[in-house]
């Protein structure tokens, strides 16, 4: 009567222990190089694609960017920048101490892209958390025609991105539908809190149904027995849902919501194609793309920044906060077990 | 039960998972780095050969016949054309990418005139002096100097292009010839229960452009002649764009020009809720021949208004040049091929099957080509007042220094005087290196 894939990671967890220590052991008696030799490509692979560009954005962060020869009119190489790069962004300089960036220069908007990207990221994921999860629960449920609900709630999230904001655009267009069914004449791409609003709207309406499936994923392994037996100790609908439901369903809630977290950090297409910065809608990735057009070394700063937030925010998840990316079954196997 | 990951093993495998999520930021930043300008006498070579001429996408199928063309003249010195995306953004990151490196296999690239003088400063581009210089009388002025960059000519220009001001014939008689008229015309609009102007004012390039527009118009400027100084603390500037602040404060722009590209206001001009629209020539066969268009009979072209009577509103020039890569091992053969590019009869063939707007000065007074394309007079007018936008290696910072501060101004959170004084700083900021 349990699901089959309970035990079976149940089984698959329990034969791991026994199966560590021999392998360990097997690296000192020799056999370890062949381990090496297997695991080299991958370990290279790993190098090549993470390292590399890495460690060369940080390095080119270093650098000043090419500036004109007064006499020639020619670029020449910069050199060495020490941390001006860093300068210009976390103390807006822009060569003349702290703050000295004038309004419409890339090197202004840093916190204000800072700020913007983080206030997409908490309402957005807010948002989606509330929305997907309460798309989970009628998608759990037993009923006819569930399979159809299923397929169709899948849709905005099956549709590109760039297509899902020429969409919202036309729907925000002056007179488009929102302003239309609204009865109002709101410029959603223009100033203001319309354009911030606008791009939450549309993240929400495409995302929430990537929550959705995997809260559901994470719903359809818990026991029914488990409910089963709260129903019969008489706990309300309630106490199921907060004592079963939400501790159960945390850890793919948990990935969830830290797989939704980066990639709204990181979000370019929608706001680009949508407002295109209008109203300071510019997130840290727009602002690094337009700083690649005119200064690449600047650029590279920008993108150690911007990955060392992401970073920090994913090491808050993981570390704090119960994200378990690699191994979602484990605590509860172990209970099992 | 649950939160607490196993072993520090898991905890490990975690944190490179995170890591490996976090990284590909990283790699999208990572293009290449710029190698700067340098004078490295020994590129390409001076010979005759096959090419590659690089433009992006021919919409209107009108390059591969001119190509076909040449071919046939010239057996041993064959033109292959190279068709990149129909995105300017990528056009110009793809021109870029094979400049870095030294791809020899790009012999002549399509230019969008703003690129000019990026890719002049780089030395990407063959000067066109000594054995390259070019004859430039027959063409008009304003896109040659498009291409000039440091007092040299980069690039042969091969279309052009000018703003226009289309207005409702059946409501205005006779167009605006200054700005103030035409503001005074507005009455009419309102009388009729329509918007009265309206031009391109999202935050994008085409606020640049109509920007650029006003503040040239009134006799102001953005750089000084040697592009080294930003000159927007003039009372002309200010003028300028005064005019457009106070279009919308009193309503004659509608406030939702704000959101306008180009095709927002040709929607609104052909569905007849607009009496004028500055816009460019394409909107002229769009708005005879649409469908849905109720301004067919009803519509007339007129050049841009000017700030006083007898003068012509100053029209952002746009437009295309093809210029010659320095790496080219075939550049006489690249030479000859963009004289012919800018020949009447290609630039002629150009314009009766794409209507593209020719750089000869003469084509524009034809006789036979005025009566297929009317508009012909008016745009000649609107290109030989047409002002290059600002020509600097750094144009991508001074348009988002000149956009971000005009939305401003527009949508009225900063004063005229706020925004161009913000404006000035950040522009003499984007030309002095951008550090």
């Amino acid at each position: 009567m349990s699901t089959t894939s309970g035990v079976a990671t149940g089984e698959f967890a329990q034969g791991k222990p026994p199966l560590n220590p021999g392998k360990r052991k097997s690296l000192h008696d020799g056999s370890g190089r062949k381990a090496a030799i297997l695991i080299a490509p991958t370990i290279v692979l790993l190098a090549i694609v993470i390292l590399y560009p890495v460690v060369s954005a940080v390095s080119q962060s270093f650098t000043k960017d090419a500036g004109l020869d007064p006499n020639t009119g020619l670029f020449v190489q910069g050199g060495f920048a020490g941390v001006q790069n860093y300068k210009l962004w976390l103390l807006q300089d822009c060569g003349s101490g702290a703050f000295s960036c004038p309004p419409g220069t890339l090197g202004s908007q840093f916190w204000t892209a800072t700020g913007v990207t983080f206030l997409f990221t908490v309402v957005a994921v807010s948002l989606e958390t509330v929305l997907g999860f309460t798309f989970a629960l009628v998608m759990h449920r037993k009923f006819k025609g569930r399979a159809i609900l299923r397929a169709s709630v899948l849709v905005p999230w099956a549709i590109p991105t760039a297509v899902t904001a020429k969409l919202w655009y036309f729907i925000f267009a002056y007179d488009g539908i929102a302003n239309k069914i609204l009865g109002t004449d709101i410029l959603w791409t223009g100033d203001g809190w319309a354009p911030k609003a606008a791009i939450i709207i549309a993240d929400t309406w495409k995302t929430a149904p990537f929550m959705a499936l995997l809260i559901l994923a994470g719903l359809q392994v818990i026991d029914e027995s488990v409910y089963e037996a709260a129903k019969m100790d008489g706990a309300t609908a309630w106490q199921r849902f907060k004592h079963i439901t939400l501790p159960l369903v945390k850890p793919a809630l948990m990935v969830a919501v830290l797989f939704r977290t980066l990639d709204t950090l990181r979000m370019y297409d929608l706001p680009k194609i949508l407002t295109g910065g209008a109203g300071d809608t510019s997130t840290l990735s727009m602002l690094v793309v337009d700083q690649v057009r005119t200064g690449f070394n600047a650029a590279s700063a920008l993108s150690t920044l911007t990955f060392l937030i992401v970073f920090a925010v994913a090491f808050i998840f993981i570390k704090f906060l119960g994200a378990n990316v690699t191994e979602q079954r484990a605590p509860k196997t172990k209970k099992a077990a | 039960m649950f939160g607490k990951p196993g072993s520090t093993a898991t905890r490990k495998i975690s944190f490179t998972l995170a890591l490996a999520a976090t990284g590909v930021l990283a790699l999208g930043a990572c293009g290449g780095g710029d190698s700067g300008g340098n004078a490295d006498a020994a590129k390409g070579g001076n010979s005759t050969g096959p090419i590659t001429y690089v433009q992006g996408k021919d919409n209107s199928g009108i390059v591969q016949p001119a190509i076909d063309k040449w071919n046939a003249a010239h057996p041993d010195q064959k033109v292959t054309l190279k068709e990149q995306t129909d995105q300017a953004d990528q056009q110009h990151d793809d021109l870029v990418q094979n400049f870095q490196a030294k791809n020899a296999d790009y012999d002549v690239v399509s230019v969008d005139n703003i690129w000019t003088s990026e890719f002049a400063a780089k030395g990407w581009l063959q000067p066109l002096t000594g054995d390259y210089a070019l004859d430039t009388s027959a063409l008009l002025p304003a896109t040659v100097n498009a291409e000039t960059y440091n007092k040299t000519l980069y690039a042969a220009p091969t279309t052009s292009d000018g703003g226009l001001l289309y207005y409702r014939k059946d409501l205005v008689p006779t167009p605006p010839k200054t700005w103030d008229e035409m503001m005074s015309m507005c009455s009419i609009a309102k009388a009729n229960n329509i918007d009265c102007y309206a031009g391109q004012y999202a935050q994008y390039e085409g606020l640049t452009v109509n920007v650029a527009e006003a503040i040239n118009t009134f006799g102001g400027s953005i750089l000084s002649e040697d592009g080294k100084t930003a000159t927007l603390d003039t009372p002309e500037a200010k003028a300028g764009l005064d005019a457009l602040v106070k279009g919308f404060q009193d309503g004659d722009i509608p406030k939702q020009a704000t959101t306008y590209q180009e095709e927002q206001g040709r929607q609104s001009f052909e569905d007849g809720k607009l009496l004028f629209l500055r816009n460019w020539p394409y909107v002229y066969s769009l708005a005879k021949t649409d469908g849905s268009s109720t301004v067919k009979e009803t519509f007339g072209v007129a050049p841009l208004p000017g700030a006083s009577d007898g003068k012509t509103g100053a029209s952002s020039l746009g437009g295309h040049a093809a210029g010659i890569s320095v790496y080219s091992d075939h550049k006489k053969t690249a030479f000859e091929f963009i004289k012919f590019l800018q020949s009447e009869e290609i630039q002629k063939d150009w314009l009766t099957k794409g209507s593209a707007a020719p750089v000869i000065s003469s084509l524009y007074d034809d006789a036979t080509l005025v009566q297929q394309f009317p508009y012909l007079p008016e745009l000649k007018t609107s290109i030989e007042n047409a002002v290059p936008r600002p020509v600097t290696p750094f144009y991508p910072a001074v348009t988002k220094a000149i956009q971000d501060n005009a939305f401003s101004a527009l949508s009225g959170s900063k004063s005229t005087d706020a925004a161009l004084s913000d404006m000035q700083k950040s522009v003499q900021n984007a030309i002095s290196g951008g550090q």
